[in-house]
């Protein structure tokens, strides 16, 4: 074993935390700003130190939102993410598990065409094709809906190259052994495949979820009107007037809301989260 | 590589193929077909005729000099925020390596802001560095710096990177920490049975182990560069002051906003299509490379 000097393992410690402070100064910034009077924070007279209306602005945030620019509550644009998300992670999990099963346990024409023709879509992210594919979704009707929302983003060749991958892995026998019971395709992927997805599934579960409620330019393209506005949006819109006019105190309450579904998740299923991240980057 | 055991369908394959299918030629092909078409047709004034003019809408782009310095602006951002949040987040890796006391702890507290929303980013970043009000920017005021990154277009980009970066230290750290996790320790004590003092081990020894993950990292923080601020521009600068923070993708979205020039638009479109191939394409290359390493 290499053994470490104490004096460099202090060393060690107070660059981690160095490291740390500088990580999270930004945040603990935006709480402290969230907790304080407008006027005092407009002045550049803030406090590093938490202040007194906490409950105030939170009420007000998530129930009322600001009084000037958006007038939007923030609860209804977190309720948004969070449709959005859930069916954004939940869709691509879907349709890329049963494409990769046809893939992987049938044999068909164009069968290597068609997956290479998911796998392309990698290339192909929404910021090279950002009007054509709104007027696409414009010509469906599809604007400032849920469906507009998170369909034209539900393909996902990393999770279809993932799952095919995974299944691969899978032993033929039991395949075999499953049908000596007499199962067919639909009983075999529902009673055998899918229990043994369920690791890679919450895996991608949580990488797609962060991924989902992160999402800002194609909600920033297709939704126009404010009861559809996802938070990142509702966020953005807030600072638009002029600065005199910008409620911080709202503004940074509206920061720590729109960040804390996300953290949440990676810290409490750090686990998956890690597991997620790397798998989907191979 | 193909299963042997298999189940016979004509159709069902077809069938479960489809969702997925109809997603990606809809949402993905068609519109990226659209884009290749448009940037060879010229729209007039009215948008009432178009007329298709070959290469013309790419040459107007290349003989633009607003486009040639979006290019180079963007690469100098793209080298910038991952040459800073890589070394950054190499430091943290190496000293969370070491067998330390609350290493999880550590590991913890400093991959969370991968979840930060790049739109949030640009937000908590202006704020700590608004001219006016913001907490830093006393700080630097005292310290004779004329701060004003809503004016001074230099400020302004530094504040970007440095926004950018510090989003993508948590990502960073993380594969560097898998890295580092994954040389044997062996070859470690090897070096320092040697004589090698930590700071020759780290460079002799470690650095060299660890370039295919280093390299890995390079071209996703140049894809995160590309495409990922656009959330942190929006947000803190939109683009100004004047055009010192308009990236590429920043430029496709603004033009196409303005409602402009259609042909035009679509072919940054394209131009940015072929980069993401490239940079996709040495990425599996790579990937495949790693496999064997």
């Amino acid at each position: 074993m290499v053994e470490e000097e104490g004096f460099r393992r202090y060393v060690a410690h107070i660059i981690l935390w160095i490291g740390i402070a500088i990580v999270a100064f930004p945040v603990y910034l935006a709480f402290v700003a969230s907790t304080q009077d407008n006027a005092v924070i407009a002045n550049g007279q803030m406090s590093l130190l938490p202040g007194g209306h906490f409950f105030e602005t939170y009420y007000q945030t998530i129930f009322v939102g600001t009084s000037g620019s958006t007038r939007e509550p923030v609860g209804n644009m977190m309720l948004n993410s969070l449709v959005m998300a859930l069916l954004i992670a939940v869709g691509k999990i879907a349709i890329s598990i049963i494409s990769a099963y046809a893939i992987v346990y049938f044999r068909f024409p164009f069968r290597m065409a068609l997956f290479w023709l998911i796998f392309i879509t990698l290339m192909l992210p929404v910021e090279v094709r950002i009007y054509p594919t709104y007027k696409i979704v414009a010509d469906l009707h599809m604007l400032d809906s849920y469906a507009g929302l998170s369909l034209p983003l539900i393909a996902s060749a990393t999770a279809t190259l993932l799952f095919r991958q995974f299944f691969m892995t899978v032993p033929d026998e039991l395949l075999e052994a499953s049908r000596i019971d007499g199962a067919g395709p639909f009983r075999f992927f529902w009673d055998t495949l899918l229990p043994l997805s369920r690791t890679n599934m919450a895996a991608l579960f949580v990488i797609l979820f962060i991924l989902g409620w992160n999402q800002y330019l194609w909600p920033l393209l297709i939704t126009t009107r404010d009861d559809m506005q996802t938070i990142q949006i509702g966020i953005r819109k807030m600072i638009t007037t002029t600065d005199a006019l910008t409620e911080w105190p709202i503004v940074m309450a509206t920061a720590v809301l729109a960040m804390l579904p996300p953290v949440l998740v990676v810290v409490a299923m750090q686990k998956l989260f890690v597991r997620g991240l790397v798998e989907t980057e191979k | 590589m193909q299963k042997q055991a298999i189940f016979q369908s004509k159709l069902l394959p077809y069938a479960l193929v489809a969702p997925q299918l109809a997603i990606v030629l809809i949402f993905f092909y068609w519109p990226a077909l659209q884009a290749m078409i448009q940037s060879f047709l010229l729209q007039d004034a009215f948008g009432l005729s178009t007329t298709f003019v070959w290469f013309e809408n790419y040459i107007d782009l290349f003989k633009d000099p607003a486009y040639f310095e979006a290019i180079l602006r963007t690469f100098f951002f793209s080298f910038a925020i991952a040459v800073s949040s890589l070394s950054f987040a190499l430091l943290l890796a190496v000293m969370a390596d070491k067998p330390l006391r609350g290493s999880m702890l550590y590991r913890t507290l400093l991959i969370w802001p991968y979840a930060v929303a790049p739109p949030v980013v640009g937000v908590l970043w202006i704020f700590m560095l608004h001219p006016s009000l913001g907490v830093l920017s006393r700080y630097l005021r005292a310290l004779g710096v004329d701060w004003n990154p809503l004016l001074d277009g230099n400020q302004a980009a530094t504040l970007i990177i440095l926004a950018a970066a510090w989003k993508q230290i948590s990502y960073n750290f993380l594969f560097f920490l898998a890295g580092l996790q994954s040389i044997p320790r062996s070859v470690i004590e090897a070096a320092a049975i040697d004589g090698a003092r930590p700071m020759r081990r780290f460079w002799t020894v470690i650095f060299p182990l660890l370039s295919p993950t280093i390299f890995f990292l390079l071209v996703v923080n140049i894809v995160y560069a590309f495409f990922d601020t656009f959330g942190i521009i929006d947000t803190m600068t939109r683009g100004g002051p004047g055009k010192s923070t308009e990236t590429l993708v920043y430029k496709v979205y603004t033009d196409g906003l303005l409602g402009g020039n259609l042909g035009s638009s679509a072919a940054q479109s394209v131009i940015l299509m072929i980069m993401v191939i490239v940079l996709t394409g040495i990425q599996f290359r790579f990937v495949e490379r790693k496999v064997t390493y």
